[in-house]
């Protein structure tokens, strides 16, 4: 018995063993000059996981009592959050060298948080759900605040960790209440008891509870606060972190709850996951617009786009799933280029986040200025790139379900929000001749991740490389 | 016939940029020549390989030729063709981009990057008027904004900042609801194949929305979004303001391509979508279509003549003139839509020709300000006479091209609405009142400004340029059938279609109210 449920959660041992062997070695070997080496070890084993998971069994597995689900739907999300975690890992020791922040803790803690996500994403039970949750908030909280000489990166870490407590206590009240009027913790448990039609009141002022906390961690108006703060103080490596695997994680858990515990009240919620993800969209892309920090950008950048996979959830079907899990890898994909190209701006051998020193980068570096404007509107959903295909599949699951408002509401965002990408394209190819220019140095790792990102968006329009079948598949678990 | 001429022709340009993009090295002067000569050599084979098409499509055939078709990500389908429709716009692209290519021999900044820009943007034009697919029409209509978004911005003028952002966002934001439109096609008839489309019944039953009644319902509300990305793109008043900007602000090549190619792009959305998928919406609608095309006609005809900037007024008058074709149109008879058609192919060439002289004067004097010049036909007698006869043109003198749209829309559209005809016959007037005065201005009486007086007429090069479009401005002038000929059976059966709906529409709504 206990052997079927160690199979099932062999992924997370074996990755939390990692994490502990890897934090003995670093203790006892040579603390931070084993960092490098430490982190292309760790992001090596992200891709080893990966495919183990992508390779093992089909079908759906559970463990421990129904605590843990090992599905379709969780495979794909661990797979996109392995790969993307062990892609930011690669990108990361030449920034952190450059502003000796080469800390052997970064990479475990990255494990560790990754082994929350995977929890998450697999959490069959209330319980499970917010261990999960916790172990990756614990571990972004501290990751945040890493550059522990810098009064942003300190202010980055608190702000994260008394809002993200506060978001977790919120999540907490929830599962309470949900507990005792449903009687279980357990997702069969709650949706027996939500039944089909609409909830008791106690229940849904649980779900509201849990859904706030949760979107939180996606970072969906109104819990975005501390989005942008975190962003900018955090450093370059972990923003993009950010950025990318915890979101995904989110979005999946998010994904996850609706589904088995609240699936079959889908009226009750739709709603409010419909008007967190019109709100995402017009913040993202009316704060964005003032902004001259390319980092706080991105964070309402991701705000916006955290809007346009909620339209996907707020659909409450299976397509609808499996447009947000579509959306989140373009999405991923496209954000982990976007970095890349960020850590690549450098002045003085210092790097620097103003918007103004991109002025006229297309002279000085014409193949790093092409790659950044298919990024760029691959953002901003312009076909023909990728963008406007994730874009395309969230349109379509919306206005199945018949959230044609949305659907209308979403487009006007979308043609606010090509402005600011817009912005920094002009300032790239037509603005002012630059006063100091940007350091001219070679990183072939980050262009090549940035080439390979912009590459996908424009190639992946002839071929989406399978990833529609895998999130079809993946989403047909959820919703069984 | 399963070939892939239409595929090859529409993506020949793009890999001619992308072998650009990826073999030529260098910025001196060989390498931008090099560039230069690559271009211009993939343009025009771009162009003899589309006379194939020419050659293969059959005009009595109605339905869609050379149609290729296969699978594409999410569903989709990727499928070109034409049709009596777009055929003519197809060649209309690839016979003006070598003409804009060798226009451009005078840019000196960054010409790789200028080569590659025009390049895409005509595979982009091109995939337009082929696509089948919904979504295809889409990628490739939006994409086109891209690269002339870059045009304008790298290579504009001094205000070419504003006019760029104007420019993209006005013509994306009214897209992003053609968009949402074409989402709701797809929710409702479950394809995006054009064709399917244009034979599936939209519901035109009235409902109301927050207490207003849509006449025509859900086919009304299509027909608005789809409206709301044509008609920024033709550009009809009062949406038309980023136009002007755009036009001045755009290098001559730049400006060329916009008024020759992409604003034939709002037209033909309106046969290819508005007419065949809607038309109880566009019936509902048409009155509408109407006066604002009449007062486009009249409103840009009076602010062209005030007009201090040579580019800015033809830029008007090109509003003007797209008010004629979007009559037409929606007069939705043969005549009104034959008109409409070839209104757009001569525009193309008229508006283009009269740019490139702009261009001509803009690169020897660096100014447009029409009172900068005077007198120039002392020095340029050559210029003069072509500046004359695509004044003429624009104007719609008999024996050019220019007038048999004119008379075409004007008979089309007086047999719908006469007092709209009678509107939009005044616009004629006004249009040879401020076609000549420019000419006036600029070309007659005696040659007294000092700057002026080492001007020189044109070269070889620039004949070279313009003799292709003085041959098809007089011949379609005075032999129309060769346009007509292979558009008239497919505008046929446009109409008829749409008449058969309208009728059919009018019956079921008259049924409705009976019961």
């Amino acid at each position: 018995m206990i052997q079927a449920d160690l199979n099932v959660i062999l992924p997370e041992i074996l990755l939390s063993l990692y994490a502990m062997f890897a934090l003995l070695g670093g203790v006892y070997g040579g603390k931070d000059r084993l960092s490098v080496p430490l982190i292309f070890a760790t992001a090596g084993v992200f891709v080893i996981l990966a495919f183990i998971v992508s390779g093992s069994s089909n079908g759906t597995q559970t463990a421990f009592g129904g605590m843990f689900i090992n599905d379709g739907f969780a495979r794909f999300s661990k797979v996109l959050i392995l790969v993307s975690a062990a892609v930011v890992l690669i990108i990361s020791p030449d920034y952190l060298r450059s502003r000796k922040l080469l800390h052997f803790e970064y990479p475990i803690l990255i494990a560790l948080s990754v082994v929350g996500m995977m929890m998450m994403v697999s959490s069959g039970d209330l319980m499970s759900l917010y261990m999960g949750l916790e172990l990756q908030s614990l571990c972004l909280y501290v990751v945040a605040s890493m550059r522990r000489d810098s009064l942003k990166s300190t202010e980055a870490g608190l702000k994260y960790f008394v809002l993200g407590a506060l978001a977790s206590g919120l999540l907490l009240y929830g599962a309470s209440l949900c507990y005792g009027y449903a009687g279980t913790t357990s997702f069969e448990g709650i949706i027996a008891a939500a039944g089909d039609d609409h909830a008791d009141v106690g229940l849904l002022i649980g779900l509201v509870m849990i859904l706030s906390g949760l979107a939180f961690k996606v970072s969906a108006v109104p819990f975005h606060m501390w989005t942008p703060d975190v962003y900018e103080g955090a450093p370059t490596p972990v923003t993009a972190f950010f950025a990318t695997a915890p979101k995904v994680a989110a979005m999946a858990l998010f994904a996850r709850v609706m589904h088995d515990a609240f699936g079959g009240i889908v009226g009750d919620w739709q709603q409010v996951v419909a008007l967190i993800s019109v709100l995402s969209m017009y913040l993202g892309a009316i704060a964005a617009i003032g902004q001259s920090n390319i980092k706080r950008l991105m964070a309402y950048s991701s705000i916006a786009h955290m809007g346009y996979a909620l339209m996907g959830l707020a659909s409450g079907t299976a397509y609808g799933v499996e447009a947000m899990l579509t959306y989140m890898t373009i999405y991923v994909t496209m954000n982990i280029g976007t970095f890349a190209f960020i850590l690549m701006m450098e002045r003085d051998g210092q790097p620097v986040t103003d918007i103004a020193s991109l002025s006229m980068l297309s002279r000085a570096a014409p193949g790093k200025a092409l790659a950044m404007l298919v990024l760029l509107f691959s953002l901003a959903g312009v076909p023909p790139s990728l963008g406007f295909f994730a874009k395309w599949g969230v349109w379509n699951a919306a206005l199945d379900a018949g959230l044609i408002w949305l659907v209308v509401a979403s487009a006007v965002a979308s043609g606010i929000g090509a402005y600011y990408y817009l912005r920094i394209v002009y300032l790239m190819y037509f603005g002012q001749e630059p006063q100091d220019a940007l350091d001219r140095r070679r990183a072939p790792i980050l262009g090549t991740v940035m080439s390979v990102s912009a590459l996908v968006m424009v190639v992946g329009v002839v071929s989406l490389f399978g990833i529609e079948g895998a999130a079809e598949a993946a989403a047909n678990t959820l919703l069984r | 016939m399963d070939t892939l001429l239409l595929s090859f022709v529409t993506f020949a340009p793009a890999v001619a940029a992308l072998i650009l993009l990826v073999v030529a090295r260098g910025e001196d002067a060989a390498a931008d020549l090099v560039a230069k000569r690559f271009a211009l050599a993939a343009t025009g084979f771009t162009f003899l390989i589309s006379l194939f098409i020419l050659a293969q499509f059959d005009p009595e055939n109605t339905g869609f030729q050379m149609v290729e078709e296969a699978e594409w990500i999410m569903g989709l389908k990727y499928k070109m063709g034409v049709d009596g429709i777009s055929v003519l716009f197809v060649m209309l692209t690839t016979f003006m981009m070598p003409l804009v290519i060798a226009a451009s021999w005078g840019v000196k900044t960054r010409v790789k990057e200028y080569m590659i820009a025009f390049l895409f943007l005509e595979t982009l034009m091109l995939g337009v008027f082929m696509a089948l697919d919904l979504v295809l029409f889409y990628l490739f209509f939006e994409a086109g904004l891209i690269p002339m978004f870059l045009i304008i911005g790298i290579w504009g003028g001094a205000e070419r900042i504003y006019a760029s952002f104007k420019f993209f966002l006005y013509t994306f934001l009214g897209s992003v609801l053609m968009l949402v439109a074409m989402v709701a096609m797809f929710a409702e008839a479950g394809t995006t194949d054009i064709p399917s489309l244009m034979i599936h019944q939209f519901d035109f039953d009235s409902f109301s929305i927050l207490g207003i009644q849509i006449v025509g319902g859900m086919q009304t509300l299509l027909f608005l979004a789809f409206f709301a990305s044509f008609a920024v793109k033709m550009p009809m008043w009062p949406v038309h303001t980023w136009l002007p900007d755009a036009h001045v602000q755009a290098p001559t090549a730049g400006s060329v391509v916009l008024a020759a190619i992409l604003l034939k792009m709002g037209g033909y959305g309106f046969l290819r979508f508005s007419l065949p998928m809607f038309p109880v919406g566009s019936e509902v609608m048409t009155g509408f279509v109407f006066w604002l095309s009449a007062i486009a006609i009249v409103y840009t005809s009076l602010v062209a003549l005030v007009q201090e900037d040579m580019k800015k007024l033809i830029a008007y008058s090109s509003v003007a003139h797209m008010g004629y074709v979007t009559m037409g149109i929606f007069a939705a008879n043969q005549q009104g839509v034959d008109g409409a058609i070839f209104q757009m192919l001569s525009h193309g060439f008229i508006s283009g020709a009269l740019f490139l002289c702009v261009g001509v004067v803009y690169d020897r004097m660096h100014t447009r300000q029409i009172d900068a010049y005077g007198g120039l036909v002392n020095n340029m007698p050559a210029y003069a006479l072509i500046f004359m006869l695509f004044t003429m043109a624009n104007v719609g003198l008999p024996g050019t091209s220019g007038f048999i749209g004119e008379f075409l829309t004007l008979v089309g559209i007086f047999q719908v609405n006469t007092w709209v005809a009678v509107v939009a016959t005044s616009g004629v007037i006004l249009s040879a009142a401020y076609a000549f005065w420019l000419y006036r201005r600029v070309m007659m009486g005696d040659l007294i400004k000092e700057s002026l007086r080492a001007i020189t007429d044109l070269t070889r090069q620039e004949k070279l340029i313009f003799a292709p479009l003085i041959i098809m401005t007089i011949l379609l002038g005075i032999y129309p059938a060769l346009v007509l000929d292979m558009t008239g059976p497919s505008v046929q059966a446009l109409v008829e279609n749409f008449h058969a709906a309208t009728a059919e529409a009018g019956l079921s709504n008259k049924l409705a109210a009976s019961q």
